[in-house]
């Protein structure tokens, strides 16, 4: 014990010398995150970024899967919340030169390159590109288009300054000193041509690199035509086309003729999967999708019949409800899925710009097929200025330029103190690049923890207006959310339309209501026309009400005098054909949160006592990753698992994808844990239940007959999964049909097995991408790879099958596939329609498995006789059903938790203070549960961080003058929330507790005395949103 | 085109399930009819009978509770 003591004090003394800053690299979806993170929980960021604005590859995409979220509009808050956090300092266009020192203290040289703007006067007023005459090609929309030399880099950007590239100016390339259009017409003064380069040198504890991805470029050498052929685009120049601030505004037109596009071809695989020089051998993990949610999206966007084909190798659609996603495109949108490899693209005729693809289907039939647009789907891949960063900091790349990181650090670095995130560590998808966000700004803090909150300054306010003796005056902001709404709703007459509404006293409409420069206008409105109520018609309230509540309350007004019409969600995307409708409704909408708003009263939040205390519950690797690193970080922390010992399923695996030891991981994991001062472990035991909320829950904890109460201020549920027991393919009715690991694990202890084989088979898909289990479980095709690698490596002469739907060796794993394939492995791939058949048989009076299947490329049934078959069997939820009830979070369709936001809440849950990680939110591998583990750790820190929780004051409210005592209220009220108390000389009356209220309102509801009414809620707020809807 | 009866519906919906729903059937564009006007509840609870009896009286032709 006296040891254990001191190593922690030593640990805790070598840390109190470090910094308590961190530098992030790279202003995406990554490197916004990781900074919002460690702001949010007590640590000051540098957030560096190379192009003029944050927002990364991200910021380009229209919508995103497989929500078809429209891209900007949930990136949009997080870039205004980062651009206006105290703790967090921007430095755009600029680069990291030079890293000297250790984890802890950095000391950094950032070169900032100049803008010519003086971001401090620029009011980003557009007229110095308006007045520059110089036009180059717009980068941000793939040179799809003109920009002027005087620009800002898109629409939203943050920080919303213009800047002036010197590469194309005027003034800088021509003769110098002319031109300066810009200089002379800019309203604020703020251009400078006399600006230099600046030097700025930081200290940080830690540097979390997220420089991110560039896209495989098919130019050099050509590829498929592009550069000749002008519409043979990449899937980064069909965003654009698709996007509302895009060359075309949204409109779905070619580039040859501006014309619309009556057939479209999507090539996967284009730069990935590919072993030509200037092509990557690794698959790039997001190119099916997004393939197909361009395709679905084009459908869309095109009203008309669109005929749209994807052409690939393997459907990769891995991911959480991507299976779903992709039968949807197929059965319900009618996408032609093309199992091909394009030989060659050629003009349809000459001088046309239609495309002849010439392509041989499954059955051998070769095709030619004229396409109007072709989209290469191209890859993801590291540029040559990221490998310089990589060279400026000193860490090691893999192969193919990737980060290099292990399975069980999946964003550590080579270098101690500097961590990675997102595509930069190896090509990923939006979620789980936030999810290694969080995951880089949790091992940042666990580094720097003694050091939280020294170099952080408190949020101040300015005081707020005295709105309640004013009449209202409200004014409303009406979206057009690119196209999401304009394209259907008729934005202007809404606008004009909320003029006419009773205290509306000022109107405008936005492109992007979310975006940074609407917040200053909102604001603007706010000080010029004296507004004390404000009603955006945009999203829901669900996920854009706190941005715009900040945006009011930095304004001076009280955050509760707002109020959301959803014009989009309920609305612009749910009535698309009948556009004039919904314009109506938008009317209605508007008008309804006028007059609710109009009623609304400034409130304060009720602040509450946190507790400090974490519970994790699930020993497996998940677990005990969160649980180590929300006690590095110095949350003391209780886990607790079911089973007597800690491992969970990682205790199976022998070696990792990447070829680690994971057994001796696993055994050092579990040390860390069981040494940890901060750690209890409960083994064995159970969660019987749970009260409270965020910051206040307490739950008890059985172990053999005690229980125990536990009290903590957040939950994480890591409580794992299982696989599938199989009925079919002789499962349970011969040996020699196995799953998963039983296999190896039979090899291992009676090894003459494996030296008396001839052949074994794996059969994949085995519960999985079924009708009643419609999901891929993500990691079965890489295991399996895995083990026959492993069984041809140690015995050659033995025969190897692996019987496949889609082979979905994701990202670098692709390797691994190569591998087995160059060792000799047989795939044969099969269809749900046409499963094998295995037969039990002798051969040479050797007992034997037979297995019948039909080959793709023959296209006649093969037969063949194996030793054993190994089944890789679906992976399942497990009791998750009971944990749901107890926290009351939600599941999806197939029982595994539902986070808060698939795409930027990865780890959250609606419900605030609890947390998901590992495979109880969908199967993964050990890298991905450990750094999903280590995000739910960083995502409870921003709450455990704080001195206490701040909760809505939407709450009941008694009148006790009304109230007769009759206590209806609390026999309903489901949380204990009002109770009934004695008052002197007036007998029984009710009383609320607002810590414990929900805002439900039922006891509101259920008082016959309408004594209670509940706070934002009240009767004659609805009732008058009631009557503004019913007089349209 | 003959003109068909479309009544106009006042929905209660609750922010915690049925507003996520309705947001959901937007993201995943499921078309309906545009004659329905949603007003988010903390829970469908705190429905008192008087506010449907309040919409019936102002317009509606029928409320819904969805929660």
């Amino acid at each position: 014990m006296e040891s254990r003591e001191n190593v922690h004090q030593l640990k805790k003394s070598s840390i109190t010398k470090s910094v308590g800053s961190v530098l992030v690299v790279g202003g995406g979806i990554a490197g916004t995150q990781a900074a919002l993170d460690l702001a949010n929980s007590g640590f000051h960021v540098y957030l560096v970024e190379k192009s003029a604005a944050i927002g990364g590859g991200m910021a380009q995409l229209d919508k995103t899967f497989p929500t078809n979220d429209c891209s900007m509009c949930i990136l949009s808050p997080k870039l205004v919340e980062c651009g206006r956090h105290l703790n967090i300092q921007l430095i755009t266009m600029a680069d990291v030169e030079k890293v000297e020192g250790q984890a802890g203290r950095f000391t950094v040289a950032v070169r900032e390159r100049p803008r010519y703007i003086d971001t401090e006067k620029c009011i980003a007023c557009g007229i110095c590109a308006e007045k520059c005459p110089k036009k180059v090609d717009d980068e941000f929309n793939c040179d799809l288009n003109k920009r002027k030399s005087a620009y800002v880099k898109y629409p939203q950007a943050v920080p919303l300054k213009y800047a002036i590239d010197p590469e194309t100016c005027i003034y800088f390339k021509g003769k110098k000193g002319k031109c300066k259009a810009c200089e002379k017409f800019c309203p604020a003064d703020a251009v400078d041509f006399d600006q230099q380069d600046k030097v700025h040198t930081i200290e940080v504890g830690s540097i979390i690199l997220a420089p991110g991805f560039q896209s495989f470029t098919p130019d050099v050498p050509p590829v498929y035509g592009y550069g000749t052929y002008p519409n043979v685009l990449t899937s980064m120049e069909f965003e654009r086309i698709l996007s509302a601030a895009g060359p075309y505004q949204g409109h779905l037109l070619r580039p040859s003729d501006q014309q619309t596009p009556k057939k479209i071809a999507w090539l996967q695989c284009v730069g990935s999967r590919d072993l030509l020089p200037g092509s990557h051998g690794y698959c790039s993990g997001v190119c099916c999708m997004y393939a197909i949610k361009e395709a679905v999206i084009a459908k869309e966007h095109a009203h008309d019949d669109l005929d749209t084909a994807i052409f690939y190798m393997d459907m990769r659609t891995y991911g959480k409800d991507f299976e779903r996603y992709y039968e949807r495109a197929k059965n319900e949108h009618g996408v032609r899925f093309v199992r091909a490899r394009i030989h060659s693209i050629e003009p349809s005729a000459q001088n046309s710009d239609d495309l002849k693809l010439r392509y041989i289907d499954e059955d051998g039939t070769p095709y030619d097929e004229i396409f109007d647009l072709v989209v290469l789907s191209t890859g993801l891949e590291i540029s040559d200025g990221v490998r310089k960063l990589s060279e400026t900091c000193g860490i090691v790349l893999d192969e193919d330029g990737f980060a290099q990181t292990g399975c069980f650090s999946p964003v550590a670095t080579s270098r101690p103190g500097i961590f990675t995130c997102g595509a930069f560590a190896g090509p990923k998808d939006i979620p789980y690049s936030v999810m290694e966000a969080s995951a880089a700004s949790a091992a940042s803090a666990a580094l720097l923890a003694d050091a939280r909150n020294s170099l952080t300054q408190p949020k101040t306010y300015t005081d707020e207006v005295a709105v309640t003796a004013q009449e209202p005056r409200i004014g409303v902001f009406v979206c057009h959310c690119g196209i999401n709404i304009g394209s259907v709703v008729d934005v202007p007459a809404v606008r004009d339309y909320s003029k006419t509404l009773p205290h509306v006293v000022y109107v405008a409409d936005n492109l992007f209501s979310c975006s940074e420069d609407t917040q200053h206008l909102i604001q603007e409105a706010i000080n010029e026309h004296n507004l004390n109520r404000v009603v955006v018609a945009a999203c829901t309230p669900r996920t854009h009400e706190p941005l715009f509540q900040e945006t009011i309350r930095e304004a001076g007004l009280n955050r509760y005098l707002f109020e959301l019409a959803n014009i989009r969600d309920q609305n612009s995307w749910v009535h698309q054909a009948e556009p004039q409708k919904a314009t109506e409704k938008a009317k209605d909408l508007v008008r309804m949160a006028a007059a609710k708003v109009a009623l609304q009263e400034p409130l304060d939040r009720l602040q509450v006592p946190l507790n400090h205390n974490a519970l994790v519950i699930g020993g497996g690797v998940a677990g005990m990753s969160a649980a180590l690193n929300l006690a590095d970080q110095g949350f003391h922390t209780y886990l607790v698992e079911q089973k007597e010992e800690l491992g969970g399923h990682a205790l199976n695996i022998k070696r990792t994808w990447k070829d680690e030891d994971a057994g001796a991981h696993v055994t050092e994991i579990r040390r860390r844990v069981l040494d940890h001062v901060d750690i209890e472990v409960f083994t064995g035991a159970k969660l019987i239940d749970v009260i409270g909320f965020v910051g206040n829950f307490t739950s008890e904890v059985q172990t053999n007959n005690t229980v125990r109460e536990l009290n903590h201020g957040v939950a994480i549920l890591a409580t794992g999964a299982e696989s599938y027991q199989p009925q079919e393919y002789l499962y349970g009715q011969s040996e020699r049909v196995t799953c998963w690991h039983d296999l190896e694990d039979l090899f291992t202890r009676e090894p003459e097995r494996l030296q008396q084989a001839e052949a074994v088979a794996f059969i994949q898909c085995v519960g999985s991408r079924e009708p009643d289990r419609p999901y891929c479980s993500k990691i079965c095709c890489t295991s399996s790879v895995q083990q026959a690698i492993s069984l041809k490596t140690e015995k050659p002469d033995l025969d190897v099958y692996i019987l496949y739907r889609d082979l979905r060796t994701y990202g670098q794993r692709e390797e691994l596939y190569r591998k087995a394939r160059e060792l000799g492995v047989l795939f044969f791939r099969y269809s749900l329609e046409e499963k094998p058949v295995v037969e039990q048989t002798t051969v040479d009076a050797k007992e034997k498995l037979q297995i019948t299947v039909r080959d793709h490329v023959l296209g006649q049934p093969v037969r063949f006789q194996v030793d054993y078959l190994n089944l890789a069997t679906a992976i399942i939820p497990k009791n998750s059903e009971e944990l749901a009830q107890l926290f009351k979070v939600p599941l999806n369709e197939d029982k595994f938790f539902l986070e808060a936001h698939m795409k930027l809440r990865p780890v959250d849950f609606a419900t605030d203070g609890v947390f998901v990680c590992g495979l109880a939110h969908y199967p993964k591998p050990i890298e991905e549960s450990i750094a999903q583990a280590q995000a739910a750790a960083a995502r409870a820190a921003n709450v455990l961080a704080q001195e206490f929780v701040e909760v809505e004051p939407i709450v009941s409210e008694v009148d006790q003058d009304l109230c007769i005592g009759c206590g209806l209220c609390e026999a309903s009220c489901p949380f204990g929330a009002i109770h009934l108390v004695k008052v002197a000389g007036q007998g029984y009356r009710a009383e609320n507790i607002s810590a414990s209220c929900k805002a439900c309102g039922v006891c509101a509801a259920a008082c016959p005395q309408q004594a209670i009414d509940m706070i934002h809620f009240r009767d004659r707020q609805i009732v008058a949103a009631i009557q503004a809807g019913g007089a349209g | 085109m003959q003109e068909t009866y479309e009544p106009k519906i006042l929905a209660f919906l609750c922010n915690w399930c049925a507003y996520a729903g309705a947001d959901l059937a937007g993201v995943s564009r499921f078309q309906y009819p545009p004659s329905i006007r949603v007003i988010r509840t903390m829970c469908s609870g705190r429905v008192d009978p008087f506010y449907v009896v309040e919409g019936l009286q102002n317009g509606y032709d029928g409320v819904f509770v969805f929660g």
